[in-house]
């Protein structure tokens, strides 16, 4: 493979996998609020 | 009496089914022939540019629609002014016809999953896909014959998805998408492993990396970019404002989008990797460069080109062959479910019919529909001009209508950046009001321009005038025409069904 190409691909690996890993470690550092109003009572038991 | 809207289960569970929804038959056959077409590596610029510029954003946008009214796109855009309902039921109209030729692409994999077992296509995989397997007819027409072996599937595609969809949300779509992902995730990295363990594997990647830094200067390639963003990350038919519906009101928007946004770029160019290093070696093999393996995408890229490179790989043919179509089965069955439940969310709205006699009466009715007209030795020329025209003037024109009419028209876009903002970690900003103001209707309007533009010089395929008029501007003045009807439909339980009122800004 050629520099240029070994270079584009691991650019555009690194840009949409980490944009993939930085986006599911902000979700995970960020809960939704559980003050939900439209949630569901949870099962009966 | 207003029914209690489903929601998803867990936050999880929504992504895996928007990111199911967006990796589709695109992703594995479109985007690696439009990448190399463009530039190869150097397309990949203007790509990420598109996805960060227009996609998310949309997005963003969708999804916002969606939980902020709680409702299908019909329900949703009224919300945000009666005017604006017209883009729903457009949507909605254009659900329904690409969920009927969709499926039997779909049936088609299932087949040649089969068919990978021992390789049965033979020495000529183009005659025995048109000949054997769709039986295609000499000229484009309408229906004539019928084509059992295709039609069989076909109905079992709508068995399941139809069952998926009577589950309901959590029940059905979200459960179905979290085995569907991770499996196929599992299986195209397998397919990809084996891809890159063969000879003249990195000849196909270097083809597709390979910057063209000329390309960039090409507007052409910039529209192309833009394009594939677009039609991949299945925005501007309702799919993400139906899905977001189901959201509850706290949950964050952004960041989905991001996660969604970039899991559908991160298959699409694991897809790219794989396609190449087959393709490669198929070159090498052959002893051709890899332009002339690759002459064409979509159909002739799944269903001749790698029925060949299947037939010619050293070892592990019947492997390679069960894990490329069954992916193809997968990533099309989580589409369809998408594109169908925004046709019965609308019509549940509408009508307040309970979720299984809706699934019924409208999946049924879509299923009939798409088994009547497609499994026929026509069915691929009608697939062929429906999906032309339905891309370019039904999904690409309603986006336009859409972007044009939110932004500048409502001047919507304030309400929902602060609807947005109010539960999701990374705000949007500024910058996000001028990509959906700005860059979103410009790049539309040049795709528009520029796909007419081509319409004008020469008819679709060449095909025969009075087939495109009924198959190809037919369908998509249909889908306009139905929308339009539909929403001037007396709909007196609308404005109970839409929650937002008075209610912006106060979650």
């Amino acid at each position: 493979m050629s520099t240029g190409a070994v270079i584009m691909l691991i650019v555009s690996i690194l840009v949409v996998w980490g944009g993939l890993v930085a986006g599911i470690v902000v979700l995970r550092r960020h809960p939704d609020d559980p003050r939900d109003e439209d949630r569901p009572p949870p099962p009966s038991r | 009496m207003v029914r209690e809207r489903e929601q998803w289960a867990t936050r999880a569970g929504f992504i895996l089914a928007a990111v199911g929804s967006a990796i589709g038959l695109g992703n594995i056959w479109r985007f690696p022939y439009v990448a190399y077409e463009h530039g190869g590596g150097a397309f990949l610029l203007p790509y990420l540019i598109a996805l960060l510029t227009a996609g998310i954003p949309l997005l963003i946008m969708e999804y916002t629609i969606g939980r902020r009214a709680k409702g299908s796109p019909p329900l949703a855009f009224r919300a945000l002014s009666r005017r604006a309902e017209p883009i729903g039921w457009w949507q909605v109209a254009i659900c329904f016809v690409i969920a009927t030729y969709y499926a039997v692409i779909i049936a088609w994999a299932v087949r040649y999953t089969g068919f990978s077992i021992g390789q049965q296509w033979g020495d000529d995989p183009e005659a025995y896909l048109y000949g054997e397997v769709l039986q295609t007819a000499d000229e484009p027409g309408f229906v004539s014959s019928y084509v059992s072996g295709v039609a069989w599937p076909l109905i079992g595609i709508w068995v399941v998805t139809l069952g998926v969809l009577a589950f309901g949300v959590r029940r059905g779509i979200e459960r179905a998408n979290k085995i569907f992902i991770p499996l196929l995730a599992i299986l195209f990295l397998v397919l990809v492993v084996q891809a890159l363990t063969l000879d003249g594997a990195a000849d196909g990647l270097d083809a597709f990396f390979s910057p063209d830094w000329s390309a960039i200067t090409d507007g052409s390639v910039w529209v192309a970019a833009y394009g594939q963003i677009f039609f991949s990350l299945s925005v501007g038919f309702g799919i993400m404002v139906t899905y977001a519906s189901y959201l509850h009101r706290r949950a964050d928007l952004t960041g989905s989008a991001l996660v969604a946004g970039f899991a559908n770029s991160s298959f699409e160019i694991l897809a790219g990797i794989g396609v190449f290093a087959a393709i490669g070696f198929m070159a090498s093999t052959a002893g051709l460069g890899v332009g002339e393996v690759l002459e064409e995408g979509g159909i002739g890229l799944a269903f001749v080109a790698f029925p060949q490179i299947i037939s010619s790989l050293p070892a592990a043919g019947d492997l390679f062959g069960l894990l490329f179509f069954g992916s193809l089965v997968i990533a099309g069955l989580s589409s369809l479910i998408s594109i169908v439940q925004v046709v019965i969310s609308a019509v549940q709205d509408r009508t307040g019919m309970p979720r299984v006699p809706a699934v019924l009466v409208v999946g049924g009715g879509i299923a009939v529909v798409s088994i009547v007209l497609f499994p026929t030795g026509e069915g691929i020329y009608i697939l062929d001009a429906a999906d032309h025209f339905v891309n370019q003037y039904g999904i690409a024109m309603a986006a336009l209508v859409a972007v044009v009419v939110v932004a500048w028209m409502l001047r919507a876009l304030p309400t929902l950046q602060v609807h947005a903002d109010e539960t999701s970690a990374i705000k949007v900003g500024r910058l996000w009001l001028f990509t959906l103001g700005v860059i979103t209707p410009v790049v539309l309007g040049l795709m528009m321009w520029d796909s007419l533009r081509g319409e004008l010089e020469a008819p679709y395929q060449d095909y025969p005038g009075a087939f495109l008029a009924v198959a190809g501007w037919g369908v998509a003045a249909g889908v306009l025409l139905v929308g339009i009807a539909l929403s001037l439909l007396p709909w007196r339980q609308a404005d109970q069904l839409v929650r937002v009122h008075g209610d912006e800004g106060r979650v």
